[in-house]
């Protein structure tokens, strides 16, 4: 496996489109395993592109999700067109959540969704206004030396 | 502990017959919240939950938990099934509840995953 290439790409999401849900993060997680990334770096960016994907899909109309790999990084950017939020440093307390009843019953809204973002990246960045919009942007650094 | 025995001791049914009961699972997370299993779930680690919806695969595939036990006698659609068979997913069906189905794998020695 090539691993001193650069490969990078984008997925379109749109809000409420349960059935896709989760889509562009499995996609993402299959191309980390054919370029052999080491199994712990995927599950990591792969649990925190997945809670930031659901996040666009339930509280957004749409959103796009970049991802950027090298040798060094995984780089993952997730910025919608919704809402934003007003209260960041509220919304990253775990247990705070503003999810509907009826998102709660497919298994969302514990409010651990940015918590979890933040526990399974090196670096954790997001930026968001009401009416402008949310950008998250996650980095995962790879250990060269431990790549398999 | 060995998948067979997780089958006897929570009365379960597979939902496919290829089943590798052979399988071992490391430990055990049991909610119906998808970012607790997110948070706390270990790679092979067995998930029991009375939430019967695909979205619980999707979570299940992206935390790397290879068997899903619905609780209750909940059985999942025709879609859920398929698509845990296209993930490779183990899916189980006991009539037990949520607490009673943790409680019997935990006296059998099964435990929590540990908080990382
Ligand atoms: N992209 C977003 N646009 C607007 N609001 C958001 C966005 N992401 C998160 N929020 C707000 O922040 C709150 C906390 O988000 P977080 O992902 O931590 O928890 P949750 O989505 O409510 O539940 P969980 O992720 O555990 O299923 C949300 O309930 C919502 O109010
Ligand atoms: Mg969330």
């Amino acid at each position: 496996m090539d691993h001193t290439r650069k490969i990078d790409g984008r997925f379109n999401l749109v809000g409420g489109d349960f059935t896709n849900a989760g889509e562009a993060s499995t996609q993402l997680k299959k191309i980390l395993q054919l370029r052999g990334v080491k199994d712990s770096y995927i599950r990591r960016a792969s649990i925190a592109t997945f809670e930031a994907e659901m996040n666009v899909i339930i509280y957004t109309p749409a959103g796009i999700l970049r991802y950027d790999v090298d040798d060094e990084s995984i780089k993952i950017t997730v910025e919608d067109m919704g809402p934003g939020i007003e209260d960041i440093d509220l919304a990253m307390q775990e247990g705070y959540s503003t999810a509907p009843e009826w998102v709660r019953e497919m298994g969302w809204g514990a409010g651990m969704g940015l918590p979890n973002m933040k526990k399974n990246s090196d670096v954790f960045r997001i930026d968001s206004a009401p009416g402008e919009g949310t950008t998250v942007k996650m980095i995962i650094y790879l250990n060269k030396g431990e790549q398999s | 502990m060995k998948l067979q025995k997780i089958i006897d001791t929570l009365e379960a049914v597979t939902l496919d017959s290829t089943t590798n009961t052979g399988l071992e699972v490391g430990w055990a997370c049991a909610t119906d919240l998808m970012s607790e299993v997110l948070y706390y779930a270990h790679e092979n680690s067995l998930l029991l939950t009375g939430l019967v919806k695909p979205q619980v695969i999707r979570t299940a595939e992206i935390a790397d938990i290879r068997v899903v036990v619905f609780t209750r006698g909940k059985e999942p659609d025709t879609e859920t099934i398929s698509l845990a068979k296209r993930k490779g997913i183990t899916l189980l069906v006991t009539p037990l509840s949520l607490f009673t189905a943790s409680g019997r794998l935990f006296s059998a020695g099964l435990q929590c995953c540990p908080y990382t």
